[in-house]
């Protein structure tokens, strides 16, 4: 038996245990220099090297992009949902952060 | 190409009726009635991740299970320049599986369970590819036709209150309509064609209609499940409003290129402004839906056999991964 043969029946064995999915990777994609590199969605890949290949067959295939990131899905460290309010809401009270809070006397130029 | 509300005629038992009780229903119809998008970590009701993990996955399995009926045509496209168009095509198809089917994930299931329910025929897919494609004619209805139709729907469908979702729909509806431009353009060449030419097109124009048709399913005027949908914002648009539109589009482009639209009752009603059609065979179409179409069992042993032939490579691109991490924190001791 060959190696492929039987990296295909130990394949086959490991299938029927459940084959598990290769490690998930997200995608992040600048369209062009000078703008910044932003989500362009995930995929799954072996290791670093092939979610960068897979990313530029997947993602710019119609010159969408000049460079990407690829990024374990699992370093991602996200804010909670539940927690929206408690860390975003408060913001929205603070006007004074903002310079329309300020009123430009009329016959003055502003800068 | 798309996915219609497979089991949306049937009535799927799976998938609970829910009133929005609770103040955490009540929030979340409160957000999709404002427009506000569901993401991922957001509360959101057990139905509503159950419709859209089954709706993304079935359109994730017809965009895989597509590649197949046109893959035929790769080989023998008559030049260089629509061998490349297809391959492209094709190349376009792998890719929204792979949109679709991480938009899936987001809702907490894995690929491979996915991929599961498709290989065991538990999963559903696009009735439309369990047709056969016997002519190079019916790449070019396929892309007019099925991927009109699929544009339809998914444009629509850019919309929908799940953001992963919406944000793939946005990605494919870009890239679909070239799709549907390549098919028109091999038609439009067949039709002005030699007699022969002219022939293989209003053939592949007969076989193709009807089933385009059934693509967006059966109507949901009475359906619960529809219903519940439009409420969440998953669906946007009735199965017939879709239907009619893509009539009203496609009929005058039949038209024009010379070929004839294979329904004796079509005619133009200038009262509601769009065309009147014919009854669809709906038994036609459970039939194919239940696995009784002229190829669902060829699809499925092509994908199956697919799937377990590249086994060893998924397993020897693992180790190798594996392998080398190893080596590479050896190194750095």
């Amino acid at each position: 038996m060959d190696q492929g043969r039987a990296m295909t029946e130990k394949a086959k064995g490991e299938k029927a245990a459940g084959e598990r999915d290769w490690p998930l990777f997200e995608v992040f994609v600048r369209s062009k220099t000078g703008l910044a590199h932003r989500h362009f969605g995930s995929l799954h890949a072996p290791d670093q090297a092939m979610a960068l290949d897979m990313a530029r067959d997947v993602y710019t295939r119609r010159a969408e992009g000049v460079s990407i990131w690829v990024v374990p899905s699992a370093a991602i460290v996200a804010s909670d949902p539940g927690e929206k309010a408690a860390l975003f809401d408060p913001m929205a009270e603070k006007a004074y952060r903002h310079p329309t809070f300020y009123p430009m006397p009329d016959g003055v130029k502003n800068i | 190409m798309y996915t219609q509300g497979l089991n949306i005629a049937a009535g799927d038992k799976t998938i609970p009726i829910e009133a929005a009780a609770g103040p955490e229903a009540k929030r979340f119809q409160e957000r999709v009635d404002r427009e506000e998008k569901i993401e991922p970590k957001d509360w959101m009701p057990e139905g509503y991740r159950k419709t859209l993990v089954r709706q993304i996955s079935q359109h994730a399995h017809s965009e895989v299970v597509g590649m197949l009926p046109e893959g035929n045509w790769i080989t023998r496209a008559p030049t260089l320049r629509r061998k490349m168009v297809l391959l492209a095509k094709v190349q376009d198809e792998g890719g929204h599986g792979l949109y679709l089917y991480s938009a899936a994930e987001t809702l907490g299931v894995s690929r491979a369970e996915l991929i599961d329910q498709l290989l065991s025929g538990k999963a559903k897919y696009s009735s439309i590819f369990n047709y056969p494609t016997t002519s190079w004619a019916d790449i070019g209805a396929i892309g007019w036709l099925v991927d009109g139709a699929a544009i339809m729907n998914q444009v629509a469908l850019c919309r929908c209150s799940y953001g992963p979702y919406a944000r793939a729909m946005v990605r494919i509806c870009k890239e679909e309509s070239f799709h549907q431009r390549q098919g028109y353009e091999i038609m439009i060449a067949l039709a002005r064609g030699t007699s022969a030419q002219r022939r293989m097109a209003q053939d592949a124009l007969d076989r193709w209609w009807w089933p385009s048709l059934m693509m967006f399913g059966p109507s949901d005027k009475e359906s619960l499940h529809s219903a519940q949908s439009m409420r969440w914002k998953i669906k946007r648009q009735s199965n017939d409003e879709l239907r009619q539109r893509f009539i009203d589009v496609t009929v005058p482009q039949a038209e024009f290129i010379g070929l004839k639209v294979p329904d004796p009752a079509l005619s133009w009603n200038a009262a509601r402004g769009s065309y009147d059609f014919g009854a669809i065979d709906w038994t036609e179409f459970n039939e194919v839906l239940a696995g009784n179409g002229p190829c669902n069992r060829e699809r499925l042993a092509a994908r199956r056999k697919a799937h377990e032939d590249g086994a060893w490579v998924r397993a020897a691109a693992l180790a190798h991964a594996e392998k080398a991490r190893a080596r590479a924190m050896k190194k750095a001791g």
